[in-house]
């Protein structure tokens, strides 16, 4: 079974249909990039996969599990926030604007999940942290605080607190968008290697060229529906939906 | 050339004049004297300065100073557990607890604290006991002593105002913030006490030690109750030596003292929790 399986996800906000029935599939290990215009709600069905935001119609599984509910006796039961909590365990997000603890160093922002949400002791989690922040190239900045730290740097500390959790699933939304543009090569450094390392990832994305390289999957969305969908060089290099067509005329 | 002359003129030793601020020295003139004449008609006022010491050490003063402090530590703590409560609650989802909080802040906020303390010491006259029917029953001039009135009156009036601080603080802290701690699996509890209010405090802070400041000088609003703070010490003393204002005095010692240690101690609150 697939590791996310979402079918007629619909999501409105007030009169606006933000989502119009999404339907996607991602494998185990398999790294799919949701490109398209902006507002075409790839960040929002992101933020729905993690249950920030909650759907009106559909379903996510993640793992099997209903998103967002309990399944019993051929019903869906929907979570309390602190069940929904226990959910989001497995599922790894990082956010455009980092959003680091500020009162944190960078070590104590990835022990947190581990040490307040696992009841994990200290003295193992640090370790493990400290590993971690070698991973993202940032082992020198453990004591720093976010503020002391550069975008890019933020971005990787934000990595690391995600992988901290050991999750099944990483969610990336628009992790390079907020960076200035000589800090975005050492971020998506970061996500290339987590995907040869055989992560399964969702990432929404404007750096086509890192769908090209590291996806092997590219879903095109444009007003909250799938237009497009298939390997980087089918929808990147030979796209059959003008809509696709004209956003890659002007990216590219 | 004109230029020719003016650079000319600059490369001469030309002897500076400084901008004179002949203001600045009236001005301060003018407040040295006023605080020298204000010292001077002290020292001749009939103030019995030498007997100043003695009530400020006064048993009954430092009976009062206790009683003040207490009375300031528990309403200011207690309006800070309630005034955490109404706030969540303003901010809940649930609209009866959202209007609750309204009305509980719009009542508590809105009346006089003097008002508040004379309605509660005077309970017994419309309610002669406190009850839950079927767990306990007590007479309300029991429960209702001096202190106790004088704890609801300003601890109920600071919470409303404690309310309001603790929701500008929770409403500061970035959005993103809960999204980050949700994302790693937090319940909303431990994303408040870890991530939203150590945040919090940068702006609670401030507020929260300006007004426990206010509420060491509102203590004495229990002296009409006859509570022993320190004003009515102070009365309790001068009414036997008719020493008013130097008993007055001590007590405004006293205060100044309780007052310039709470500024003390929030300054380092702040320092803790100060950004990064």
């Amino acid at each position: 079974m697939a590791l996310v399986e979402a079918i007629g996800v619909r999501k409105s906000f007030g009169h606006t249909e933000v989502l119009k029935g999404i339907d996607l599939e991602v494998e185990r290990g398999e790294v799919v990039c949701l490109l398209g215009p902006s507002g075409a709600g790839k960040s929002t069905f992101l933020r729905c996969v993690n249950h920030l935001e909650t759907i009106d119609a559909g379903r996510i599984w993640v793992d099997g599990v209903p998103v967002g509910f309990r399944a019993a006796g051929g019903k869906l039961y929907e979570l309390r926030e602190r069940d929904a909590a226990r959910q989001r365990r497995d599922v790894g997000m990082v956010f455009q604007r980092f959003n680091l603890f500020p009162h944190r160093t960078a070590l104590e922002n990835i022990m947190e999940g581990p040490v307040q949400v696992l009841g994990r002791r200290k003295a193992e989690v640090g370790a493990e942290a400290l590993a971690l922040l070698e991973r993202v190239g940032l082992a020198e900045k453990a004591g720093s605080y976010p503020a002391q730290l550069s975008g890019g740097q933020q971005q990787r500390v934000a990595i690391a607190r995600a992988l901290a959790m050991k999750p099944k699933l990483m969610l990336f939304d628009e992790p390079t968008s907020a960076l200035d543009p000589e800090l975005v090569g050492e971020v998506l450094d970061v996500m290339t290697s987590l995907a040869r390392d055989g992560m399964t990832m969702i990432v929404v994305t404007h750096e086509i060229g890192f769908a090209r390289s590291v996806a092997d999957r590219v879903v095109f969305l444009v007003d909250g529906a799938v237009v497009e969908s298939g390997t980087p060089s089918d929808v990147l290099d030979n796209p059959q939906q003008p809509r696709t067509q004209q956003f890659l005329a002007k990216v590219l | 050339m004109a230029s020719d002359t003016r650079m000319n003129d600059v490369r001469e030793d030309l002897v500076v004049v400084p901008l004179s601020h002949p203001w600045r020295w009236i001005s301060g003139a003018v407040i040295v004297l006023v605080l020298a004449g204000l010292g001077w008609s002290m020292s001749e006022a009939q103030i019995q300065w030498e007997d100043v010491p003695g009530f400020f050490t006064h048993p009954v003063m430092l009976e009062g100073l206790l009683n003040t402090i207490v009375l300031a530590l528990a309403a200011q703590g207690g309006a800070i557990v309630l005034g955490v409560v109404v706030a969540l609650m303003r901010l809940s989802a649930n609209p009866v607890a959202r209007w609750f909080a309204v009305g509980y802040i719009w009542l508590f906020r809105g009346l006089p604290v003097l008002l508040q303390i004379l309605i509660w010491f005077n309970l017994a006259l419309v309610f002669q006991n406190i009850s839950i029917p079927g767990l306990f029953s007590v007479p309300t001039n029991v429960v209702m002593t001096a202190f106790v009135a004088a704890l609801l009156g300003l601890g109920l009036n600071e919470s409303a105002y404690m309310a309001e601080i603790v929701r500008a603080g929770l409403s500061s802290v970035d959005e993103g913030q809960t999204e980050a701690a949700k994302s790693i699996g937090m319940t909303p509890l431990t994303t408040l006490r870890r991530v939203v209010l150590p945040q919090a405090m940068r702006v609670i802070i401030p507020p929260t030690g300006n007004n426990f400041i206010n509420m060491i000088k509102g203590t004495s609003m229990a002296s009409v109750i006859a509570f022993t703070e320190l004003i009515h010490a102070a009365n309790n003393i001068s009414s036997r030596n008719l020493e008013i204002m130097e008993t007055l005095f001590a007590a405004a010692a006293w205060y100044l003292v309780m007052v310039s240690l709470a500024s003390i101690g929030q300054h380092y609150l702040e320092r803790a929790y100060g950004p990064r």
